[in-house]
Formats: structure tokens, sequence, C-alpha cells
């Protein structure tokens, strides 16, 4: 007897008890089940919602394999410079380089994965329903979206809260109103905000390091790695095209959060999930037109001479509007988190209203956060929170749109055949 | 005969669970949200409002009779007003860190929803002693959660309560910060107080389905 009939076994013993969803959950997962319903017709399609999340886990695995790598090539960057003339097999898909992300990037995955997972079986058995698929895709995106060094325990709280503020409390998967893998990082963020910023901790060890030297510790050198909005927020535009070209920026060789770096693989995986026709394109195309629009306008502030090299503002409203999209966690934001079709706006008419005010915001908190020179996240979990409103008003207008064209009809008089009178609108 | 019949005991307990000023009538948020970073401000504000309530409803039982309805929310304010002058006055000269602590929030025991709404809701129809009972409970029942608020708050955002380390030294990093713990800045900030209320709601209506409200 195979796996698939012992796990059968299993689940038919556990049947009606209180354990039954932790036990179905294992068996859905690996297999699809052999029963079918007994009354009734069901006609449905294949993509379902299992079907829809590993699509998207599929459209992360290039960026999870890439963000293995970069921790080690950042790493050792960081400590020995980086390479000269650049070559691929060389200095980034080495087995050093691997290893590294390998003790830091698993580990994040592992705990993210377990502890979502383990709360999503604790509320089924609890509430009696079957385990939900809806943490698949937020486990793979959380240990992309937080600082390489971050402490597992503490992922592991932000996790905790993350499932039950950001989903179970609103009822489950499909009812949260905030994307989870976003409020995870956003309670990461004000919780521990010294984990989560500066120029310490994007790069592995360099806090240790630093905390070693601080000790007296004589025997460390001390690396650090800006990213490349955090050398724009203090001005030092010319000290960061030192080190980064835009090819790196494109191409994802820069310190930042694991896995928000890669925009070329970025990109590919949005096309990926455009043609298999889970996430809209409507959302990605108006976020990148609205961080377009809102990158213009600073470059024009700047052109115009109302913000000088003496403002601090002056070197992310510098910085060439196009080149926000490839730095940071905008694209990532875009492709992977603006368009969970829960949280975000569900007519078509409101999705570009909604992504363009994503790409909009962030690119403006950005330049305006004081704290932080980044505010993806924060736009998208702000935009999540008007997605209904949006919603709502997209519908009322279509519902006036129609009353009227309803006012402006006339009652054709009945005609010489005696038909009964119709009703023609007239197009508006 | 017992101090208090059957009918007043409620008119105490009834408050502090199933009849709670915050997670049943979610009146005094606000406050509720503001000062409770810290244990010390939360139980300070407890007292105060015990105080304020207490005798303001016995204050405005006894001329229950007495105030024409039309202005009766003016007199209402005046004996609010007059009350938190006394523990604004009293906490600035006996305490006068931690009324700047609470700046602002004292004053503002008067918009206090629940005080208002205790001396519309009861103390203009019941009897002093009654109403005494009525505002003792209910301002005991607000404080009670402002202080389970603010124990969890101030421990897990500062890791101290009272102002005393408990945790051990964030800085030395000794007792528990030893193991790489550190303070959670999140519940230091308004929103944290919220989403604490929340659970504690969320607690309560789990132990008494009676309280969940239908759709």
């Amino acid at each position: 007897m195979g796996l698939k009939g012992k796990l059968h076994e299993i689940k038919q013993k556990y049947k009606g008890k209180k354990m039954a969803p932790a036990f179905n959950a294992i068996h859905t997962f690996l297999y699809a089940p052999d029963e079918t319903t007994h009354n009734g017709s069901h006609i449905r399609g294949a993509d379902d919602l299992k079907r829809t999340m590993n699509t998207v886990i599929m459209a992360l695995v290039p960026v999870l394999i890439f963000s293995i790598f970069n921790a080690g090539y950042q790493h050792f960057s960081a400590l020995n410079g980086f390479p000269e003339n650049f070559s691929l097999m060389d200095h980034f898909l080495t087995w050093d380089n691997a290893w590294i992300g390998i003790i830091k990037v698993l580990p994040l995955l592992a705990v993210s994965y377990g502890v979502g997972l383990l709360v999503e079986f604790i509320f089924a058995v609890i509430k009696g329903h079957e385990v939900e698929e809806g943490y698949l895709v937020t486990g793979i995106l959380v240990p992309l979206i937080v600082p390489i060094d971050t402490p597992l325990w503490m992922l592991a709280v932000a996790v905790v809260f993350g499932v039950v503020i950001g989903k179970e409390v609103f009822g489950g998967t499909g009812m949260n109103i905030l994307n989870p893998a976003l409020t995870i990082r956003a309670f990461l963020f004000f919780a521990y905000p010294t984990w989560m910023s500066g120029d310490k901790v994007w790069v592995y060890e360099a806090r240790e390091r630093s905390e070693a030297i601080l000790a007296g510790a004589t025997d460390v050198d001390a690396i650090s790695g800006e990213t490349v909005l955090g050398y724009l927020a203090q001005n030092k535009g010319a000290a960061m095209d030192q080190v980064y070209s835009t090819w790196d920026m494109f191409y994802g060789f820069i310190p930042g959060s694991v896995g928000e770096t890669p925009t070329l693989l970025i990109l590919l995986g949005g096309l990926f999930l455009i043609f298999s026709k889970i996430a809209s394109w409507r959302i990605m195309l108006s976020a990148v037109l609205g961080s377009l629009v809102m990158g213009l306008i600073f470059n024009q502030v700047v052109e115009m001479g109302w913000v000088t090299e003496t403002s601090k503002f002056y070197g992310l409203m510098s910085f060439d509007f196009w080149k926000h999209l490839i730095v940071g966690g905008l694209a990532f934001g875009i492709v992977y988190m603006a368009t969970d079709p829960v949280t975000g706006a569900q007519t078509n008419k409101g999705k570009w209203y909604y992504g363009f005010f994503i790409g909009f915001l962030s690119v403006m908190i950005r330049v305006f956060n004081p704290a932080y020179p980044e505010g993806v996240f924060l736009a998208i979990l702000l935009m999540n929170v008007f997605a209904p409103t949006i919603d709502h008003y997209v519908v009322r207008g279509n519902v006036k749109r129609r009353m009227k064209r309803l006012e402006n009809a006339v009652i054709l008089p009945k005609d010489s055949d005696g038909k009964a009178a119709e009703l023609q609108a007239e197009t508006v | 005969m017992a101090l208090l019949s059957k009918k007043d005991t409620s008119l105490i307990l009834d408050p502090l669970a199933d009849n709670n000023p915050i997670t049943i009538q979610v009146l005094g948020i606000c406050s509720a949200l503001a000062i409770t970073a810290e244990l010390e401000a939360s139980i300070v504000m407890a007292v105060a409002v015990v105080f304020v309530l207490g005798i303001g409803n016995v204050v405005i039982s006894l001329m229950r009779n007495i105030i024409p309805s039309k202005i009766r929310i003016i007199v209402q304010l005046i004996v609010v007003a007059t009350l938190v002058i006394v523990v604004d006055q009293v906490l600035k000269a006996f305490a006068y860190e931690l009324s700047k602590t609470l700046g602002a929030f004292v004053g503002l025991i008067i918009t206090n929803c629940i005080i208002m709404g205790r001396f519309e809701a009861f103390a203009l129809a019941n009897g002093p002693w009654k109403s005494f009972l009525d505002g003792i409970g209910n301002a005991l029942g607000y404080g009670v959660i402002l202080i389970i608020v603010g124990f969890f708050r101030e421990l897990l955002g500062s890791g101290t309560l009272l102002g005393i380390p408990v945790l051990g030294d964030p800085i030395l990093k000794t007792g528990l910060y030893a193991t790489g713990y550190e303070n959670n800045g999140f519940m230091i900030i308004p929103p944290a107080a919220l989403i604490v209320v929340g659970i504690i709601i969320w607690v309560q209506r789990a132990r008494t389905p009676a309280l969940v409200e239908e759709n």
C-alpha cells in the first residue's frame, strides 16, 4: 500500500473526530481525493484555489533561488568589495554564496511556513472547518520581504500576529481586508524598527560584526550594506553611483530585503502570472504608471529649481523617475502583493485606480518618509483599506449611468399589429 | 440586613464583565487607547474616573428633580468639569510627573462617553445610593480593562511594570534580554491598544457566547 492509501486510511480513521481537518489537509495537499459528490451536479474549472496558489509559488521560485545566491554575494562583496570583472558563474552562482543563503534564507522560509501553517491548523481544528490553502503563498512571500538577519523568533511572533489579526479574525482565507504577508512585515517594522532599517540589516553578519566591534572586538572587519534608497535618502547619490550600476539594480545584485531585488526575475514572474491569468495586468500596469507619474512630478520639481541640493529630499527627488521601479520593493510589491485578488479592488475600473494609487503613493512615501526610505508596503496596505470604497463608487457609478439611460427611454406606441408596447432605450 | 441587596450587587458587578462599558458598550475607547502605554498611568486614570463618576452620579441623582430637562447637558458638564478640575489639581500637587504624562487626558475625562452616558442613562432616573453604586461599578469596569491593557502594553513594550524592570536590562542584556529578546515597539503606539482591546473583546465573547451580537 502506498503513501496515498495510508493517508486515505488515516483520514477515514479520524473522520468526524476533532483532528479531522488537520489530516484532511495533509491528504488533499498531496493528492486529489478519491471521493466524488453524490448529490447534485457540479461543473467546476480546474483552476481551484490550490492551483492558483501554486501558480504564484511557481512564479516566486526563481526569485527565491536568486535570493539564496544574492545573500552570499552581498556578504562576500561587502567583505572584499564588489568583483571588478563580474561573471555570473565565477562570482554569483558559487557554492559559497549558496551556503550563506541556505543557512540564512531557508530557516526564514521554514519558520514562516511552520508557524503560519500551525496557526492555520489550530484554527481549522477549533472552528471545525477544513484547512484552507491561504497560507501557501503568504508563507513564501514572508521570507522574501524581510531583511536577511531577522531573528527567527521575531519572524515567528510576527507570523502569528499577521495570520491571527490580519486574517483569522476576519473569518479566514478570502475574508481578510489586509494582505497577511504585508501585515507581518508592517508588524515587524513597527515592533522592531532597529532590525528593519538602517545600513546594518541588509547584509548577512553586518549587524553582528558592528555589535562585536562596539563590544571591543578588534579581529573583525566592519561591513555594511546600504540600500540604493538608503544612499539617496542621505543625499549620497554620487557615492551610490560608484557602487551600483543601473544594470546591477535591474538584475538585483544590490542589498535589500531577501527577495525584493531581482527586477528581471520579478518581471518574468509577472508576465507568467499575466499569461496564466492569475494576476491582474490592470493593477500591474496602472501601478507602474502611477509610480512613473509621481517620479516625473518629483523630477520636474527638481528641474524647476524648487528643490535644491541643500534639501534633504533632493537625493530621492532627483532620482530618475523610471529607476524607482528597479530599486527597493516596488516591483516585487506590484507583481506579487498588489495583485492579491482578495485584498485588491474587484472591479476592472477600480483596479486602475487601485493600482495607480499604489504606485503613486509608494514613490511619494519613499521621498517624504523621514524614518525609512521605502514605502511600498505602507502604500499597498493603505490601498487595501480603500479597495472596497473604490469598488463601491465604481459600482454606484455604473448604476447611476444605467438609471440615466432608463430615464431617457421612450415607450413606443402600439403599432398596427397590436404588439405590446416595447421599451426602447436611447443610448445616452 | 446585608449591606448590599442582590440588585445593588449586580449594579456593581455587571459592568465589570457582562455589561462592561469598554468591551460591551464600546464607550470610553479614546482614553483607553491614549494613556495605556504605562500601567501606572492606567491605574491613576482608573482611580480618577472612579472618583469622578462615583461622586458625579450622586450629585446628578440628588439634583435630578430640579434640573430642567432642556439644560440638563450643561448642568451635567458643569458637575463633571468641577470634579475633573479637583482631580487635576490634586494630581498636579501630589504627582506632578504623572500629571504631565497624563497631560490633557485628565482634562478630557470630561468628554469620556461613559460619564455622560451614566448620568443620562442612570443617575437622572435613580436615587443617590443606587447611582453611586452604578457609577462605581461602571468606572471599575472601565478601570479593569485599562489596567489589563496597560499591563500588557508596558510589559511587552517596555519590559517594565509600574516603571520597575521585570525582564532584565535591555542595554546591559541581562535577564530575558540575554537570550536575544527585544522590546516590542509596536506595543507603545496607540494602535496596539486598539488591538489589545479587540483581543479582550474576542476572548470575552468566546467565553460567553450569549454576548455575541446577531447580524
